[in-house]
């Protein structure tokens, strides 16, 4: 019988400044050595769970506690955020803002310095940790310069460097391209079979950590566990659905195929769930595929014309790069971080100026236009709503691109109201911006944008840090403004669910120029566009091939379609 | 984008030597230019300090517009001590050759001028050598010098780290005003000064927010590795003191002494031509 390592016995837990806990009656065993997912919606109290563990909370968030909490027999407040740092390494989600080291190496020396390590003893064991996490060729490199994996690593390995027993990763898979994702859940798997070391991982999304094992899920709503099973139980189960989680792609298909999934039948991954005697359901849904409907003709409205860019120390960040968008079209932006894509989309906004090449809206070359002549049309939303948000009021904070326009009152009132009923944001027109949550806040930015009325709006990672309910939210809201207004929607991406649910065409860049300009279906199943630009085969595909059906592509095509109008109709 | 006073390592001599003996070196300089007032003394400072920054390889564009800035300053005050006490010089040197004569009966006075050289010159020794400090220390170390020479390295490293931070706050700042221009904010030249600054404090307000993620996500990840558990704490950067930061140190030291005598041999801090 296995020893517990974190045991919650009753436990709650309420933020000082909060009215509601935000944990209630916890009651939860982890086991040495467990691999542990814990999953749920924003705000169901996962991290807070964390939290509890590492001791940010109590000793940096302070609260009301009842219940108790052990970490390897210990009460935690005794031992102190100092002590449990010793047995808890945390991996936290941002992972640019938690470099305290100029370089590498010192950064995972961090916890030793803090230590009274000898220098020598340092580099030794700094050493060996920069070999586990495959960093050792970047120990004198500066950790801001690395790419989001090799940066999530470094943290990893400033964890590591300690030998503690418990490894804490909260939202590991945030920032990270889909392979390097994959290959981030490889490593921890590789790290957590040769170490003792319990793993807790703190993630939504659910199908990418099961891409290695996985002992044990713990779901959580609204501070209460919800369900404690394993990966196979849980998803032959209903309760994804409940936690508003999203569920792998192929047990959706599946479910669409009319199939039953047992917990026998190890669902919790695409190449161990057990297929026989399904084949037949998938390929009669699929013989139901409909023919697509021929594209409609539509006109061009942004052209980029062979572009090519790079920044002072003459690295070539684009070479040659033609793109273009039709009016009315939903787009995705895909590759690898560093591809060249935010680039793009500073180029057309007029942040910066293309060495070679010309950018066209509506057929009339906007080379010369300035940033502020852009903006009339072309409206770019950042990725941290907190780089954008300038006024301390909602309505101000809207009006503030009409003000700056010398709107008269009047019809600026007009124009912002009828922008935030477009966003349902109408009712919280007299709040104050910080009062509200980061999806709302990020749907000010897309209001602020759209009161001037773009023709095309740019987002940078729309749905990144959001939840299934929220992801889902906010983009069949961009969908609404796509169809109604006909506003034409570019959006950079790493989220493959989004690219295949919501966006009619991928453009694949890698190394500076476009690999790939297609619809979704055909990028995400084309092995040589995954590798160049760092994208992951869609679990569809290998569903298709599994099932025997040797058009993959149209597979995929057919879900798409039969999801979508699922939703429309629901 | 060009980067404001931010460390980075060319390799050169100066790079390479120790934070202490880079730090010492700071305070012996400024010390000694602050108590002389020995022309000679200070000429000569001036043109080491230009050589030795010559040695580092400091690209002159890092540090031009904070030049620029310091100048503007240093012209303030030269100004100011005229209006405010036009005849320090004449007081000093005991002489008044006077070479003009201005308004309100301000007169411009040799002495004064040479007087009001002397401040300048003290400026120009220093300046070389303050902004080669910080532009060719490594933070982590120089944090660690700190340390050695008795200060609380949680105070150390806390200098250190908004050191660090001067460059990523410059790209926020960049980020953030892109965002306020493209939605018509305009902060160039176009508009009027009072115009600019009111559009100016639009992105410190971002800038502030997203500061202070930044200090929450710092400190808990300091907290959460054990930042703070001990009086002491040992350096991984910590630099070795090597042979030539003795040297250094030791002609340093005999500098100053020799800077101290010269000074002071004739009976005052000044050196005086005019008698």
């Amino acid at each position: 019988m296995k020893k517990a390592i974190i045991e919650f016995e009753n436990f709650s837990f309420r933020y000082r400044v909060q009215k509601l806990p935000s944990l209630t009656e916890i009651n939860l065993k982890i086991y040495e050595g467990e691999k542990v997912l814990i999953v749920g919606p924003s705000g169901c109290g996962k991290s807070t769970l964390a939290n509890c563990i590492n001791g940010l909370v109590p000793f940096s968030y302070s609260g009301v506690t009842e219940g108790t909490l052990k970490i390897k027999g210990q009460n935690p407040a005794e031992l102190g955020i100092f002590g449990l740092s010793k047995l808890v390494g945390t991996v936290l989600q941002d992972t640019d803002g938690q470099f305290v080291g100029l370089t590498v190496a010192e950064d995972i020396a961090f916890s030793l310095e803090n230590d009274c390590v000898e220098q020598a003893e340092m580099k030794r064991r700094v050493e060996e940790t920069a070999e586990t996490v495959e960093l050792s060729r970047f120990k004198g490199h500066s950790p801001q310069a690395l790419s989001g994996g090799q940066k999530q690593r470094v943290s990893l390995g400033g964890v590591l460097v300690d030998n503690v027993e418990i490894l804490l990763f909260d939202e590991p898979l945030a920032n990270l391209d889909p392979a390097t994702g994959k290959y981030a859940m490889e490593l921890i798997d590789r790290i957590h079979s040769n170490s003792e070391a319990t793993v807790l991982i703190v993630e939504h999304r659910l199908e990418d950590v099961l891409h290695c094992k996985v002992d044990r899920i713990i779901v959580m709503w609204e501070g209460r566990i919800m369900a404690d099973t394993t990966p196979s139980r849980l998803l032959s189960s209903d309760i994804l659905k409940k936690a508003g989680i999203r569920e792998p792609l192929y047990i959706t298909c599946l479910k669409y195929a009319g199939c039953e999934i047992s917990a026998q039948d190890r669902p919790e991954n695409i190449r161990s769930i057990a297929l026989e005697g399904l084949e037949k359901s998938i390929s009669a849904w699929y013989e139901k595929k409909e023919p697509q409907p021929a594209g409609e003709v539509r006109e061009r409205l942004l052209e980029l014309k062979n572009i090519s860019f790079g920044y002072e120390n003459n690295n070539t960040v684009l070479k040659g790069v033609n793109i273009s968008v039709n009016k009315g079209e939903m787009v995705g932006i895909v590759g690898r971080n560093g591809a060249g894509k935010s680039t793009l989309s500073k180029l057309i906004c007029g942040f910066e100026k293309p060495s070679e090449g010309s950018v066209f809206l509506e057929g009339k070359c906007i080379d010369k236009d300035s940033i502020a002549e852009r903006a009339q049309k072309i409206g770019l939303v950042m990725q941290n709503p907190n780089h954008m948000l300038s006024k301390p009021m909602l309505f101000d904070e809207v009006a503030l691109g009409l003000v700056t326009r010398g709107w008269k009152q009047k019809e600026l009132e007009a124009r912002v109201f009828e922008c935030l009923k477009i966003c349902g944001l109408y009712e919280f027109r007299n709040w104050p911006v910080s009062a509200l949550s980061y999806g709302q806040k990020k749907r000010v930015t897309i209001a602020s944008i759209l009161v001037l009325k773009p023709q095309v709006i740019i987002l940078d990672e729309p749905t990144a840090g959001q939840d299934f309910r929220h992801y889902t939210e906010f983009m069949e809201f961009l969908l609404k403004l796509n169809r109604e207004s006909g506003t034409t929607i570019l959006m950079i991406t790493h989220d493959m669910h989004l690219l295949l649910e919501y966006t009619q065409r991928a453009v694949v860049m890698a190394e500076g120029t476009v690999v790939a300009d297609d619809v979704p279906a055909s990028v995400l199943t084309d092995d040589d566009i995954i590798q160049k630009a760092s994208l992951k085969r869609t679990s569809l595909y290998e569903l298709a091939i599994r099932a025997g059906i040797s058009d993959s592509r149209s597979f995929v095509q057919h879900f798409i379609d039969y999801d979508r109008r699922g939703r429309f109709n629901g | 984008m060009a980067r404001l006073l931010s460390y980075s390592d060319n390799g050169s001599p100066v790079h390479a030597l120790s934070g202490t003996t880079k730090l010492l070196y700071f305070l012996v300089w400024s010390l000694v230019s602050m108590i002389t007032y020995d022309t000679r003394l200070l000429l000569f400072m001036f043109l080491s300090s230009l050589v030795v920054f010559k040695i580092s390889r400091v690209d002159f564009k890092t540090v031009a517009f904070v030049l620029k800035l310091i100048l503007v300053f240093l012209s303030i005050n030269l100004i100011a001590i005229f209006l405010f006490s036009p005849e320090e010089g004449v007081d000093i040197y005991g002489g008044r050759t006077v070479l003009a004569d201005l308004f309100a009966g301000y007169s411009l006075t040799a002495q004064q001028l040479f007087y009001e050289f002397n401040v300048a010159l003290k400026y120009f020794t220093i300046i070389p050598i303050a902004l080669l400090f910080i532009l060719t220390t490594n933070p982590s170390e120089f944090a660690s010098s700190l340390n050695k020479l008795g200060l609380s390295y949680k105070i150390s490293y806390s200098v250190a780290i908004t050191l660090r931070y001067i460059p990523d706050m410059q790209r926020d700042y960049v980020i953030v005003s892109q965002a306020q221009q493209a939605r018509g904010v305009d902060m160039s030249r176009k508009v009027s000064l009072y115009k600019r600054i009111k559009n100016a404090a639009l992105v410190l307000i971002p800038l502030f927010f997203s500061s202070m993620d930044r200090i929450d996500t710092i400190s808990n990840a300091m907290e959460l590795r054990g930042f703070g558990k001990k009086g002491r704490r040992t350096w991984y950067a910590a630099g070795k003191i090597r042979r030539r930061d003795r040297v250094i140190i030791a002609s340093l030291v005999c500098f100053a002494i020799l800077s101290i005598v010269i000074t002071f041999a004739d009976g005052s801090r000044f050196y005086n031509p005019f008698k």
